[in-house]
């Protein structure tokens, strides 16, 4: 039995948004939703964390960040953007300072749509994500655990 | 082997070796010579001990009259010496201080008349101990001090070599060292005692520049302080009993409170003073200006332990008595105050000056109260902290010659960089506050025997808090000796054989000690408490054992260091998210490449020197003057 | 003896086996209730052991590699300290044993050698010197009761050890917001969701580190509870100890949710204060009677 999907901690960053999507996604940590009931945490700390929850576009200031943070995560672990600026820029894509969506530098597993996502996209696209989770952990048990 | 041999050897040979070296010039000779006569010390004290541990108390007769008349010859000669010095340099009180203490130790022999003196020499249990310190750990410094003092000259060309006199004052203060545990004579006790502050006055005042000279001379006043309280017991005693049998130490402790207590304090005020106690802890802290070696010697492990070394002997009549609970309340403040001044230090002496004037308090608030768990537990404090202690500034006086600087902060890291010098002083601090080290073992008895004396709870209460603020400093620095950056640079030094031959018998006989010392409390410790008090204090069986337990897990643990070698992915730390490098430094905004500067709580508002001095200073004068004033009223029996 | 094996032996080994089932259902409780105090669902009940498991499945990552080597030791000292305390040991020696884990995980966070966890590790510091006075005192305060510092005594010796000591019993419960890293006193490193340093003291520990450090916070909240027990401890009725153990729980609980985090001077002072007058109050009395 896998305990990854019954206890992911999530870390939530913010690339160059408006902060709605933000907001949307502390909304789901409220007694209105409870995320907690399914043992999600949000930690602030990418070495706790199996979630990636990023929002936001990316800008040459934020780039090695998110790549930085995303490498401080142990395996397995899922990224999951939220909004259609972690996507592909959003409205701010032909900005000057706006390369892209998150994967411009980081894989990403999971895409959900909106501005700014409901709760309840975001907590179906968590979900998602940690079916992907699953299969990733068992793709790292068949190597015989860790690689290196 | 017989006894007197032996003594006699202790106290003469390294004088003698002394006078020697008064004569060759500065060579490589004196080195050479140096280590051997450290090695054949090392050997006589071992030899003592394996002779006559388990002999019990034996005394040596030796003709005492014209000793005693050499003593006071010498006595006045190195007074006339000291007015000398004190006069060219305007120490006016000094100068009357060594005056009136002259004349007191003249008129106080002129009252005992007649004095047959016999048995002036003797060894128990506890000398025994204290002549291992001042043999084992006293030779390897010596040994250290040839190695480090040729860094030292190295690095201070401009300063006169002196190092023949260094050396033949090192030795002449192991010989009066020696002097001062096997003297059963309290007049040859003081004239060793004495001989050991001059020592003590000459070493701190080595590079005789402004700063050390004051220094030196502000500790030599204190000490003639210490030591007037001391003379003026010979006149207490030549007035009670112009026979002078009193003037045995033995025969005094054997007479009782009723007699002794008067003697008792006017020791233990002189012991007060040796071991640097508040009021007198400046001359201590101010002594760190000498090298280094001559702070782990004296300053630490060996002449301070005097002090306290008279303190102990008198516990018997301090028990239960308010004269004796008083000074046990000197010792707790000042182990609370002094522990936490040293959060607030970041110069690494300083830290071990103040932790030693700490360590001394809480003997002594062991030694006042006078019980005999209380005892036990003093002596197991004094062998545990001298070892620990010494360790301690050898290595600190090592890693400052390498790395340039005796600041804690600039230590960081330092166990990539000079990995032995690391050790070693990780080792150290360890064995100073770490269970399952000796020092816990010691803390335990010294609460069980506060809690079980009468008004104790305010010692439990100064021991719980002062406990709790050695942690702290001591946890702080070792933390900052493992911070190590992803790859360290080791230093490419050589560090001296004479050093090491230190440094590494050193650290193997703190953990040696921390390990045996079921051994070292069954076959010294017990048998010197049972002979006094006809009972003993151990720690029971079954937490014998899981001492020991600990002990190896503590030795054992450090293999799993290999195991965790392999298999780990390495990742950044986490710098806000920021991409730092290996060393430590992180691109800030603007793409700005920023170091990370990481410090420690030093908390000065609230363990500040200047604060916690002035209360105890104050604390202290009023407890010493409480002492008098029970005295004079005849309630401190 | 149960079968030619002495009590010690056998509550040291139960101990090691059991604490940490028994500690996550605490710890799960704790949250559960937090939540419902918060008007939400919460966690399952087990979560705690869920989230463990699952740091023991991912990657094995360190910042550098001694760091395992204090978790280890750490994690094995609150062990050591948990078994000789339930196995009827010396309690003065139990609490010397844990500073001595606290130590080594004080030391874990200095190796690692990051701002976060180094300044996790200097407010852990503060911790560790704010709790210790007390917990001497309440060691000294047990003596007292019964003569001895052996733990089996205390439980054997007649009436509630509570009674001769109540000041200390407020003390400890006091110090023990701090030890179980509850606000408002959780400056090192805070637990659940709430974050501060990041994660403080912990922030630069992964996967199986992580791991380890939260098996020893079972092991040890098991044990301050045992000396919470211990005030109440009657051989004969011991379910005493059990119900002040839930209400001094619960009771922390409601603290940790109705109170934020104080600075460390204000949690060092408090906490010395505390244990000032509980000392010298509660000794005091006890000696001078």
């Amino acid at each position: 039995m896998s305990y990854i999907t019954k206890s992911p901690w999530v870390i939530h960053y913010d690339g160059s948004s408006c902060n709605g999507c933000d907001i949307e996604v502390l909304a789901c940590l409220t007694p209105l939703y409870d995320l907690e009931r399914f043992g999600i945490v949000n930690t602030g700390n990418p070495k706790h964390a199996d979630v990636f929850l990023i929002t936001g576009g990316i800008n040459e200031q934020s780039r090695a960040v998110v790549k930085n943070t995303y490498d401080q995560m142990p395996d397995p672990k899922v990224v999951v953007a939220v909004g259609i600026c972690a996507a592909t820029g959003g409205v701010f894509r032909e900005c000057y300072n706006i390369m892209g969506g998150v994967n411009e530098v980081i894989p990403v597993d999971v895409y959900v749509p909106g501005c700014a996502a409901r709760p309840e996209s975001i907590i179906d696209g968590v979900v998602r994500a940690l079916g992907i989770l699953e299969e990733k952990r068992a793709k790292m048990a068949e190597n015989g655990g860790d690689k290196k | 082997m017989e006894l007197w041999v032996l003594l006699i050897f202790l106290i003469l040979f390294p004088a003698l070796v002394a006078l020697l070296f008064g004569i060759l010039p500065n060579s490589r000779l004196r080195d050479t010579i140096v280590v051997l006569v450290s090695a054949i010390i090392i050997a006589a004290s071992l030899c003592l001990f394996v002779l006559f541990a388990g002999a019990g108390k034996v005394y040596v007769d030796i003709n005492g009259d014209m000793i005693s008349q050499i003593m006071i010859g010498l006595e006045v000669i190195i007074s006339a010496g000291l007015l000398y010095l004190a006069a060219k340099y305007r120490q006016y009180i000094i100068a009357g201080l060594v005056v009136v203490q002259l004349g007191v130790v003249i008129y106080a022999e002129s009252l005992m008349q007649g004095t047959e003196a016999l048995n002036n020499l003797f060894i128990d249990p506890f000398s025994i101990i204290m002549a291992m310190i001042i043999g084992i750990i006293g030779s390897l410094i010596c040994i250290y001090s040839v190695g480090y003092m040729r860094d030292y000259h190295a690095h201070h060309p401009e300063m006169p070599d002196k190092r023949r006199w260094f050396f033949a004052l090192l030795f002449v203060f192991l010989a009066a060292m020696f002097g001062v545990v096997f003297s059963n004579n309290l007049f040859w006790l003081f004239f060793f005692w004495e001989v050991t502050t001059l020592c003590s006055f000459l070493l701190i005042g080595y590079a005789w520049d402004e700063e050390s000279r004051k220094n030196a001379f502000w500790a030599l006043l204190l000490n003639l302080v210490g030591g007037l309280g001391f003379a003026f017991t010979f006149i207490y005693v030549g007035m009670i009993d112009p026979s002078g049998n009193l003037i045995m130490m033995d025969t005094l402790l054997a007479a009782g409170p009723a007699i002794a207590m008067i003697p008792a304090a006017l020791i233990g005020f002189a012991g007060l003073t040796k071991a640097a106690q508040m009021p007198f802890s400046s001359w201590l802290v101010g002594a760190m200006i000498a090298p280094t070696p001559v702070s782990a010697l004296l300053h630490s492990s060996t002449m301070v332990k005097a002090g306290v070394y008279v303190i102990i002997r008198f516990a018997p009549i301090y028990d239960a008595s308010m004269v004796g609970y008083i000074i046990s309340l000197v010792g707790g403040v000042t182990f609370l105050l002094a522990s936490g001044i040293a959060i607030s230090q970041s110069n690494a002496k300083k830290v071990l000056a103040y932790s030693t004037v700490a360590n001394l308090g809480l003997v002594i608030a062991c030694a006042g109260i006078g019980s005999y768990a209380a005892v036990w537990a003093a002596i197991l404090l004094v062998v545990f902290h001298a070892i620990a202690k010494s360790l301690l500034f050898l290595s600190v006086g090592t890693v400052e010659h390498k790395i340039g600087s005796r600041d804690i902060e600039d230590m960081k890291g330092l166990i990539g960089r000079l990995p032995i010098m690391g050790l070693m002083m990780i080792i150290g601090i360890a064995g100073m506050f770490l269970a399952p080290f000796g020092m816990l073992i010691s803390k335990w008895a010294a609460l069980l025997s506060f809690i079980e004396a009468q008004y104790g709870f305010v010692l439990v209460i100064l021991l719980a808090f002062g406990s709790a603020v050695t942690v702290f400093f001591w946890t702080k620095w070792l933390g900052k000796l493992i911070e190590v950056a992803w790859k360290p640079e080791r230093m490419e030094v050589k560090i001296s054989n004479f050093e090491f031959s230190a440094l590494v018998p050193l650290a193997v006989l703190m953990v040696a000690v921390c390990i045996g010392f079921p051994l070292l409390s069954t076959y010294l410790v017990v048998p010197y408490v049972f002979a006094i008090y006809g009972l003993s204090a151990t720690l029971g069986q079954a937490n014998m054992i899981i001492m020991v337990m600990m002990v190896f897990m503590v030795l054992v643990m450090p293999l799993s260091l290999f195991y965790f070698r392999k298999n780990r992915k390495i990742v950044a730390h986490y710098v806000g998210g920021r991409p730092a490098t290996q060393d430590m430094h992180f691109k800030g905004s603007i793409g700005v490449q920023r170091p990370v500067a990481l410090g420690n709580y030093y908390l000065t508002d609230y363990f500040g020197e200047q604060r916690l001095s002035h209360i105890g200073n104050g604390l202290c004068i009023i407890f010493i003057a409480m002492i008098a004033i029970v005295l004079i009223l005849g309630v401190g029996i | 003896m149960i079968t030619g094996i002495p009590f010690e032996i056998l509550f040291a080994i139960g101990f090691v086996i059991l604490a940490p089932f028994i500690g996550a259902f605490i710890v799960g409780i704790d949250r559960k209730v937090t939540a419902r105090m918060q008007g939400r669902v919460g966690p399952p009940v087990l979560q705690p052991l869920y989230d463990i498991f699952k740091l023991f499945e991912k990657e094995k990552v360190v910042v550098t590699n001694e760091v395992n080597f204090y978790i280890l030791s750490h994690l094995i000292f609150v062990v050591f300290t948990g078994a000789l305390f339930f196995s009827g040991g010396d309690i003065l020696l139990v609490i010397f044993a844990l500073t001595l884990a606290h130590v080594f995980l004080i030391l874990g966070a200095y190796a690692a050698v990051s701002p976060y966890s180094h300044v996790g590790a200097g407010r852990e510091l503060l911790q560790l010197m704010a709790v210790e006075p007390m917990l001497i005192i309440a060691a000294a305060g047990f003596y007292m009761v019964t003569e001895s510092f052996a733990v089996k005594d205390i439980v054997l010796s007649p009436g509630l050890p509570v009674m001769t000591i109540p000041l200390i019993f407020v003390g400890i419960v006091f110090v023990l917001t701090i030890k179980l890293r509850k606000s408002p006193f959780d400056l090192a490193t805070s637990h659940h969701a709430h974050q501060e340093l990041v994660k403080g003291l912990t922030t630069e520990f992964a996967g199986p580190t992580l791991g380890m450090v939260e098996i020893a916070h079972l092991y040890e909240t098991v044990f301050l509870l045992g000396i919470v027990w211990l005030f109440f401890a009657s051989a004969s009725m011991p379910w005493i100890g059990v119900l002040a153990v839930i209400i001094v729980y619960f009771l922390e609980i409601l603290v940790d949710n109705t109170t934020t985090r104080v600075r460390w001077q204000v949690m060092l002072r408090s906490a010395w204060l505390v244990a000032l007058v509980a000392g010298a109050v509660n000794l005091g009395v006890l000696a001078l009677m």
